[in-house]
């Protein structure tokens, strides 16, 4: 087996084999799950790390097995796929650091952290996958994986969670299932490929194709959180923060939101797509989407759940970029995507922190949070002006994009839901910093526990993951013309797989 | 050297089959160790049982391996299938012919593969001296043979004989050691067996009648050339027998009661194996000698009840408060999809659905009851409500219960997937669209069963727990056979070719 | 009609009454009793149809016999069953099924 072949397969690996061994782990073996957790997370930056530099230089990865005569469980590393895939894997590591650090005399870690890598593999093979039928099984296996985390808590209350979230993702699955079969039944195969397969087709088949596209995003868009698909979401909020964290920003909604990039471009092709006339009526779902997550999160008084609507909406900027049919709203909606991960997730872990160490959970009781966890307050500070889009912030290179991408697409009305939503955006984030830095603390906090291991204001394994992804909020958007920042990287796809000229 | 070995060459010459031939070794085998379990008294025979089905295993897979060699040339006839084998030198009509092709060989590899780690889970839960397990290893031998002999028969009385063999060692083996409520369903589950098989019987009778002969090769050509009324209603008779016998919906009624009262291992293998014979005579006649007789309404009927089953039987699922009578009524369920292929059967990929199912089925049913068996021992109670907090207690027995629901709900990458897959492209192949409903309603009823149990198991309850006290210890032996089992139902999903292959192969 | 049609349709109503035994006594003994006629139908639809021309074929024979022997056996089982039912219940009756 060449390097080609087995590279994507230690991707999956490193996340699967610690998974499977760490099932089996007793509870008190700490110090073994600790250190196999990290050596699967570094394992596999390693191993993306050679799959970046060797797709950079124009090299192919692929493998891929016969499950039936004619259906084949495919993998490629390709561009798209690795800008997923990294986004994965660095924020997988820091969101395994902060639950070691969150759960640490919690019970069950070894089936939480099993089920976590295991998640995560799903999310690796999602991004990976070669054809439809690949993707679906791991679409499927990230439902199945994710349903012990939600519930992981017992709770009555996250058990309810729980069934909502597998009612609306086995429902969405049935509903893609639909779709990539009627599509393997057209086609003959349902492989990803650049510009699309389906144009091969042929305008006698446009109707079905209208509304296997449907189906398929319909499928997809239940994890994406696509208005009116998004019910779940909030309600997952019972769960611990770094399982939010990885709904929110490493695995679940990114995975809806990355079948929405791979439907659009690599089954259906952007211009085919345009042609059929699917790319508005996405545009405007998404445009939906982006008013309404705004709206509803102005008015949650329990912070997870303002963040999660902040999650719908932000996540359906990726849908509108890629909806906005030209090369410039693609650069920005693939930076979002990257973007929006490292945004968000800072946020979950800050809020995660506020909950651990001073019991808060409502924005109400925010008040002089800043002064007594500043650096935690920092880290929300910088994530929050990133999601308004302020400048110098990786928010504001995926707004400048999205907004650039509009106007050169004609679809000026799209620029006024982007600048909408950066002010309800405001509206929502702005009062929480006023509250957390400027307002005094009032009443002692509702919940003080002073973590063991602590270092200034909580737990170390806790702050060390938001400051990072707070510095990386700030680089991308500094750096962002660097030459390996994630908007090089979204130019670099757009460059080489889909379009000709993306004009800055 | 060579002189020395000279009385070797005819043993070795001899075409291997005359003494080594899998074929007859493959219901000889589970007899003999079943006439020695008996002899050996209650509760003895374990080792020899386990040693038997390894074996018969082996010789699955090698009839499998012969049979995949031979596949590039199809032959026609039962004396030209792939493996053919005359009983003690005798042939047809006088003599038992026993043959085998893709499709048997695949049933007797699924039999051997679900009763190796039942076996082993056999025989960590019964204790020395429970009653239910004294004559356990006998009734298991004779229940294995009756289906192996199934599977490689020839003729449509041989088949009625192997019928008998596998109802009543089913009958035996549900009844051993049971109260009252148990002998019930084992005498309910007899007589529905008894009119079953007599209503088959009576049409291998009639179309004797017609034709002079039973044997399946010699009836195809000529039920096809010419077929009296007589035959149409003997067809009808076989048919509704069998169906009686697989529990199709209507005809479901016995099962729960049956497969939900056994001990575990007994439901396992029933709902795995047993119900799954009757279903295979049916697909062998329907595709076989019957199909001149049979129209496009008899296959839209079966698809039909299919359809009924489904949704009955997953309702009754959901509803259902013990968790032996939940999973029985999933095999109803279950047995519902075998019967949404008939529509399809034009295209040979409908068939390769229908066994995929089977495969799917069988291997997850049998790690579901066998985990639910392990949930009872240590809750101390059939019901889905006493699971309260079980995820904590029993996590790999809950994971093996996770593992067979993925199966059962259709999910990947699972062979039940895989199953639906197959069935819902092939509907639409055809144009079927409704059949391609019914498939993909059904996984979702699935869900609502299966995610039920595993709801109640994570749900917690510090109050119930104190309150029951210390844990049964359970054998790992039964919580690992259990998972074995859930996870081949998951890794066949991964790997479908070659099973696909045997099926056209020799056929 | 032919004496062996004669038999194949006497066989064929003692099948039937057979099977209406099965399904409607609820007295186990008399439902075994019932099954033993359906099964005693079977075999004479078997024998009376298979006579053709003078010479009697040796197969249905045969066949007859194995039956006969499937049927003993099941009988056994049955009485053993309802034996022991009876000893536990004290009825020769099938009771309620408790189940759900």
């Amino acid at each position: 087996m060449s390097a080609s072949e087995w590279l994507p397969l230690a991707v999956l690996a490193s996340s699967l084999v610690p998974g499977l061994v760490i099932f089996a782990l007793p509870e008190d073996r700490v110090a073994t799950r600790t250190t196999l957790n990290l050596l699967g997370a570094l394992a596999k930056l390693v191993l993306v790390l050679l799959l970046l530099a060797g797709v950079r230089a124009g090299e192919t990865y692929g493998v891929r097995f016969a499950v039936l005569p004619g259906l084949d469980l495919a993998f490629k590393a390709d561009a798209l796929g690795l800008l997923f895939i990294s986004l994965s894997a660095v924020l997988w590591l820091l969101t395994t650091l902060y639950a070691i650090g969150y759960l640490e005399r919690a019970p069950h870690r070894s089936r939480f952290f099993g089920f976590f890598s295991l998640c995560v593999t799903a999310t690796m093979g999602i991004a990976m996958a070669a054809n439809l039928f690949t993707f679906f099984v791991f679409y499927e296996l990230l439902t199945l994986s994710t349903f012990p985390l939600v519930v992981h808590r017992e709770t009555s209350q996250a058990l309810r969670a729980g069934t909502l979230y597998l009612a609306y993702t086995l429902i969405g699955g049935t509903v893609l299932l639909t779709g990539i079969v009627w599509l393997h039944h057209l086609l003959g195969h349902t492989e990803f490929a650049h510009t699309g397969v389906v144009a091969a087709l042929g305008s006698e088949y446009a109707a079905q194709l209208q509304i296997i596209f449907v189906l398929l995003i319909v499928g997809v868009g239940v994890k994406a959180a696509i208005v009116p698909l998004h019910g779940w979401l909030p309600q997952a909020m019972v769960a611990p923060a770094p399982v939010s964290a990885l709904l929110h920003a490493v695995a679940v909604v990114k995975a809806g939101a990355f079948g929405i990039v791979r439907i659009v471009y690599e089954v259906y092709g952007i211009e085919f797509a345009q042609s059929l006339s699917l790319l508005w009526p996405l545009a405007l779902v998404a445009a939906v989407t982006i008013l309404w997550g705004s709206l509803r999160a102005l008015f949650q008084d329990d912070l997870k759940r303002r963040l999660a609507f902040s999650t719908v909406s932000q996540v359906s900027y990726i849908a509108l970029g890629v909806a906005l049919f030209g090369p410039i709203g693609t650069v920005g909606g693939l930076v979002h995507l990257v973007h929006q991960g490292i945004m968000k997730i800072t946020l979950f872990f800050c809020a995660g922190n506020y909950a651990e160490t001073l019991g808060i959970h409502k924005v109400s009781e925010m008040n002089g949070a800043g002064r007594r966890m500043p650096l935690t307050t920092v880290a929300f500070s910088i994530g929050a002006l990133g999601m308004m889009g302020a400048p110098l912030t990786a928010g504001a290179v995926s707004k400048a994009w999205l907004s650039d991408g509009a106007s050169a697409a004609g679809m000026e009305w799209a620029v006024w839901v982007l600048w909408t939503s950066s002010l309800l955006n405001a509206a929502y984030f702005l009062p929480i910093l006023w509250r957390a830095w400027l307002r005094p603390a009032s009443t002692p906090w509702p919940d003080e526990r002073i973590p063991r291991r602590a270092w200034r204001e909580t737990s170390r394994l806790l702050l060390l993951p938001p400051l990072v992804t707070a510095a990386a909020t700030l680089a991308a958007g500094i750096f962002a013309t660097a030459e390996l920042s994630p908007l090089s990287w979204a130019r670099l796809i757009a460059e080489r797989e889909y379009l000709t000229s993306p004009a800055p | 050297m060579t002189d020395a070995l000279d009385w070797l060459a005819p043993l070795v010459s001899l075409d291997r089959l005359a003494w080594l031939d899998p074929l007859a070794w493959l219901v000889v085998l589970p007899l003999g160790w079943a006439t020695l379990a008996f002899v050996l008294g209650s509760g003895r025979g374990a080792w020899a049982a386990l040693a038997g089905v390894s074996l018969q295993l082996w010789l699955a897979v090698e009839l499998a391996g012969t049979i995949l060699a031979d596949g590039a040339t199809p032959p026609v006839g039962a004396s030209e299938m792939a493996a053919h084998h005359a009983v003690g030198g005798w042939g047809a009509p006088l003599g038992i012919d026993l043959a085998a092709d893709g499709l048997s060989a695949a049933m007797l590899i699924l039999t051997q593969m679900v009763a190796l780690p039942l076996a082993v889970y056999a025989r960590a839960y019964f204790k020395a001296g429970d009653p239910a397990g004294a004559w356990f290893w006998p009734l298991m031998g004779f229940l294995i043979a009756g289906l192996n002999a199934l599977f490689v028969s020839a003729d449509l009385f041989n088949l009625y004989v192997t019928l008998e063999l596998v109802g009543l060692a089913s009958v035996g083996i549900v009844a051993a050691g049971g109260g009252a409520q148990q002998l019930a369903a084992a005498l309910r589950y007899l007589f529905v067996s008894l009119v079953g098989s007599g209503a088959y019987l009576l049409g291998v009778a009639l179309i004797y009648g017609a034709y002079g002969t039973v044997s399946i090769a010699t009836l195809t050509p000529l039920i096809a050339a010419e077929a009296p009324r007589l035959v149409w209603l003997a067809a009808g008779l076989m048919l509704v027998g069998l169906l009686l016998k697989t529990a199709l919906f209507p005809f479901h009624f016995w099962l729960p009661p049956a497969h939900g009262s056994a001990p575990a291992p007994v439901s396992a293998l029933l709902s795995a194996l047993v119900v799954k014979a009757s279903f295979y005579l049916i697909l062998r006649l329907w595709i076989g000698p019957l199909e001149p007789l049979l129209p496009a309404a008899a296959a839209w009927l079966a698809a039909l009840l299919g359809a009924l089953a489904i949704f009955w039987g997953s309702y009754r699922a959901i509803r259902a408060v013990k968790l032996k009578r939940l999973i029985a009524y999933s095999t109803v369920a279950q047995l519902g999809y075998l019967f949404l292929i008939f529509p399809l059967l034009a295209q040979p990929a409908a068939l390769q659905a229908g066994v995929m199912q089977v495969f799917a089925h069988g291997l997850a049913k049998a790690g579901m009851f066998a985990a639910a068996g392990v949930m009872i021992r240590a809750t101390g109670q059939d019901t889905v409500a006493g699971l309260a907090g079980a995820v904590d207690r029993l996590p790999v027995t809950l994971f093996a219960f996770g593992l067979a629901g993925m199966t059962l709900m259709g999910l990947p990458p699972s062979s039940g997937f895989l199953a639906k897959w197959q069935i819902i492209e092939a509907a639409l192949a055809q144009g079927y669209w409704i059949i391609a409903v019914v498939a993909l309603a059904g996984g979702l009823l699935a869900a609502l069963y299966v995610f039920r149990v595993l709801r109640q198991a994570f749900l917690v309850s510090g109050a119930d727990v104190a309150e029951r006290g210390p844990v049964p210890a359970v054998p790992r032996t039964l919580e690992w056979s259990a998972f074995v089992l859930a996870a081949a139902s998951v890794l066949l999903g991964l790997r479908g070719v070659e099973l696909m292959r045997l099926l056209g192969a020799g056929a | 009609m032919t004496s062996g049609l004669l038999f194949a349709l006497v066989g064929v109503a003692l099948f039937a009454l057979g099977v209406a035994g099965v399904v409607l006594i609820a007295q186990l003994p008399r439902r075994i009793l019932a099954f033993n006629l359906m099964g005693s139908g079977a075999f004479l639809v078997l024998v009376g149809l298979a006579q053709r021309g003078d010479l009697p074929d040796p197969v249905p024979h045969a066949m007859v016999l194995t039956g006969i022997v499937v049927a003993v056996a099941a009988t056994a089982l049955a009485l053993a069953l309802v034996r022991r039912l009876h000893a536990l219940t004290g009825r020769l009756q099938l009771p309620e099924d408790d189940g759900d």
